[in-house]
């Protein structure tokens, strides 16, 4: 099978330090939605900034491919890596506040890498960005086209994010954590017109998330990290049956019912995370001999 | 919420029309000097020296401030020593800006070698006493207009500098740049279409403050004898003057230093007045 991305034994680490990402290989087919689950700290962000190109300056890829439509983003010249991830890739933030420009006008947002990096026509680009915008329910797209972001509401500004994520028609979204700034009641609104516009588009989607109520609504297929690493790699359903790594059980039991709200919340057991923590440090002291 | 915001607009309102109306009338007065000067700023009179202003029963017709202990008038000469305040603050103020702006910039964008090595240098500027140092370098550079901006944008430059670089850090950190990245843009796009527009209210409110202070410099300058020949009317110069004859005639003093005064503070208040009136978040 050959996946529209897949990652293969990437190692980010911390300049001169520990890794953050040990070794994860996670494959994403061309339509397919994958969620990419754990808790804070665990890496999931740090494998979508991997990917498109923004890890923060105080950390590297030390090890392995991602490899997109099979060429390794890795191994090319930075200015086609840069031209190959806008053209085929897109990115919906986590916090709709800060990822619009406060100075630009929100039509040009969208507009611009359309007309300056894909040569469309402008006309073109802003047709485009109406409908886009009308697609993800904006009332009234023509005046939200000449506003500032500060002149629209959270909800709306992750609506625009995704009108605009959609815009290029990437193959692949990496959505990190978008509904987690918002407001409970708008969040399910933007779930659910994320799966709407993913389903309409057939697009790719990568999904990282630490709600595992997201991911079953969602998700078709999901890894789940842990310590920078992928500890399982199954199917959405095959996850909620029957969780095949003990760290996964233990985070599917830890999750609040909304079917019991008078229970007590279960926290992973100490034992998980010390099993788990043992895997994973052997590993890295495997890892750490290799490079020596 | 929209009171509030009422009310910096409001506020931000009266003092960029009084800062405003202040330097408006400077610039218009500066620019017609020939016409508006009521005497020859240089002409003495040794016979009328000491003149006092236009109220006291001692005054004469046409001297309207007085006149200075050499017999020129004050009025004149405050109105010429605007010619050399404004120029000084409109060519040194921007020049720094650019320099330091630019630089700032570039260490708060892309970092790396580049962000230390300018704020080494802006380590190392900031050792230097500033008004040791402009002295110092008008001593090499020698008296005169050009060496005075030269001594401001080469000593302030480290003032943009530092603020703009710290914000363009801030900036830097938003989810914004790193969508423009995403979509394929350059570094240098990004920082000129997506950090710099953001920068820019606070660059605005810098360069007006920094014009401000030229003016300063300029007038310290030429207190300690080291700006236009002796004789140019400059306000540091009349005040240095005045200070001399201070008991006998205060008004030589007081009158370049209100000018003085109020140009400032009008350069401060106006810039402030700017950044609350255009700033995208706050409008």
């Amino acid at each position: 099978m050959s996946a529209l991305l897949d990652i293969r034994n990437l190692s980010v680490a911390l300049k001169g330090g520990p890794r953050l990402l040990r070794s994860v290989s996670l494959a994403v087919a061309a339509g397919e939605v994958r969620g990419l689950v754990g808790e804070s700290g665990a890496g999931k962000s740090m494998i979508g900034k991997a990917l498109l190109g923004i890890l923060p300056r105080s950390v590297e890829v030390v090890d392995g491919q991602i490899l997109l439509d099979g060429d390794d983003l890795l191994r090319l010249p930075p200015a086609e890596r840069r031209r190959r991830i806008g053209q085929r890739a897109a990115l919906i933030p986590q916090d709709p506040l800060t990822a619009l420009n406060p100075a630009h006008r929100v039509g040009p947002q969208i507009t611009d890498r359309l007309v300056d990096i894909l040569r469309w026509p402008r006309a073109r680009a802003e047709a485009r960005a109406l409908d886009l915008l009308a697609e993800v329910h904006i009332p009234d797209p023509g005046r939200v086209m000449k506003s500032y972001p500060h002149e629209l509401s959270g909800g709306m500004r992750q609506r625009v994010l995704i009108a605009s994520a959609f815009a290029a028609e990437p193959a692949l979204i990496v959505a990190d954590e978008p509904t987690t700034a918002l407001d409970v009641t708008v969040q399910k609104q933007i779930l659910r017109l994320i799966a709407e516009m993913q389903a309409r588009h057939h697009t790719a989607l990568l999904f990282v998330t630490h709600d595992l109520g997201v991911v079953s609504k969602v998700c078709q297929n999901l890894s789940v990290l842990y310590a920078g690493k992928v500890v399982e790699d199954t199917t959405v359903r095959d996850f909620f049956r029957a969780p095949g790594h003990p760290y996964s059980a233990a985070l599917l039991a830890a999750t609040p019912k909304y079917t019991d709200p008078d229970g007590s919340l279960t926290p992973v057991p100490e034992a998980v995370i010390a099993a788990v923590r043992a895997e994973v440090e052997a590993a890295e002291t495997e890892w750490q001999h290799g490079r020596r | 919420m929209l009171d509030g915001r009422g009310a910096i607009r409001r506020r931000a309102g009266a003092r960029l029309w009084l800062s405003g109306g202040w330097l408006l009338l400077l610039v218009t007065v500066a620019l017609f000097a020939p016409l508006v000067a009521p005497q020859d700023p240089l002409a003495q009179d040794l016979m009328s020296g000491r003149l006092p202003p236009f109220w006291s029963a001692q005054a004469e017709p046409g001297f309207w401030l007085g006149t200075d202990s050499l017999g020129r008038d004050v009025l004149s000469r405050v109105i010429w020593g605007a010619r050399v305040a404004l120029t000084v603050a409109c060519i040194a103020g921007p020049l720094t800006a650019l320099i330091g702006g630019a630089l700032g910039l570039i260490a708060g964008f892309y970092r790396g070698w580049a962000d230390r090595i300018i704020s080494r240098l802006v380590d190392i500027w900031m050792a230097f006493p500033p008004v040791l140092f402009s002295i110092l370098l008008i001593a090499v550079l020698g008296t005169g207009l050009t060496s005075i901006i030269l001594a401001i944008v080469v000593i302030d430059w480290t003032r943009f500098a530092r603020v703009v670089r710290a914000e363009a850090m801030n900036q830097g950190a938003m989810d914004y740049v790193a969508a423009a990245q995403v979509a394929g843009f350059s570094r240098l796009r990004t920082m000129t279409a997506e950090i710099l527009p953001n920068v820019l209210p606070t660059l605005v409110a810098l360069l007006s403050l920094e014009m401000g202070i030229s003016v300063i410099v300029e007038a310290i300058l030429s207190f300690v004898n080291l700006s236009l020949s002796t004789d140019a009317p400059t306000w540091g110069g009349m005040i240095a003057e005045g200070r001399t004859s201070i008991h006998q005639a205060w008004w030589v003093l007081a009158f370049p230093l209100v000018a003085l005064f109020l140009t400032v503070l009008s350069f401060s208040q106006f810039g402030e007045g700017l950044k609350d009136r255009f700033d995208p978040v706050l409008r």
